[in-house]
């Protein structure tokens, strides 16, 4: 099952530089661990304690997983993941 | 060098002045260096202290540059109790987004508001000139 992921200019460097890359899983977190194969290091980037980041957000053809199933989010073939580091500050 | 020029200074301070006492947020998207749009966003975090640009807006903001082959160019933020410089948390927080400028906006003297700009890389601050030519 061949996923689309598209990630930032800055995960990009932690993805052998391609803006998008194909992966597959049946489910995000399927998806996210043969991403972690290929390029580990990958996983900590994104999940924390088993969940995904709180400053981190990951979409399914432009919905949020967390709104979805989350991690067991199942995926078919041709969906667009984006994954999207928060764009946050403060005091 | 980000050139900011008095209109998009003007739209950014506007914005800070319409939410204060909570710090707005907002994106420029860039066109070889110089900013073509200032793109108002919501403060999902509707505090004082801190800012998250609206992480649908975010996506949706991406998705736009795609199709009009903007740059992501700089996010925006207002400081309404502090000077216009990048607190400890921006910083932190910067890791992730490393490429857009960082621009500030300080409403501590709110008849004088001061913008600046900054790179945030590898946890270091940087200060960029921003000009006073018109370029928007």
């Amino acid at each position: 099952m061949a996923i689309d992921v598209r990630v930032t200019a800055n995960m990009q460097k932690h993805l052998g530089g391609e803006r998008s890359i194909r992966a597959n899983g049946d489910n995000v977190r399927d998806l996210l661990a043969d991403i972690d194969e290929r390029f580990p290091g990958f996983h900590d980037m994104v999940m924390t304690d088993g969940e995904i980041h709180r400053f981190v957000n990951v979409y399914l053809n432009d919905e949020d997983i967390r709104f979805l199933n989350q991690l067991d989010t199942a995926l078919k073939d041709g969906d667009v993941v984006s994954i999207l580091p928060a764009l946050a500050g403060g005091l | 060098m980000l050139p900011l020029g008095d209109d998009v200074r003007g739209q950014m301070i506007a914005h800070a002045r319409e939410q204060f006492p909570k710090e707005c947020c907002g994106l420029l998207a860039g066109v070889g260096g110089k900013p073509v749009k200032v793109i108002r966003a919501t403060n999902s975090e509707d505090s004082e202290f801190r800012y998250r640009v609206d992480d649908r807006e975010l996506l949706r903001f991406l998705q736009d540059c795609d199709d009009n082959g903007w740059d992501f160019l700089a996010v925006y933020h207002s400081h309404t109790r502090s000077e216009a410089y990048p607190s400890p948390t921006d910083v932190r927080l910067a890791g992730n987004w490393p490429d857009p400028y960082y621009v500030l906006v300080s409403l501590v003297d709110q008849d004088d508001p001061v913008v600046r700009a900054f790179r945030i890389t590898d946890g270091e601050i940087s200060e960029v000139p921003t000009g006073d030519e018109a370029s928007a």
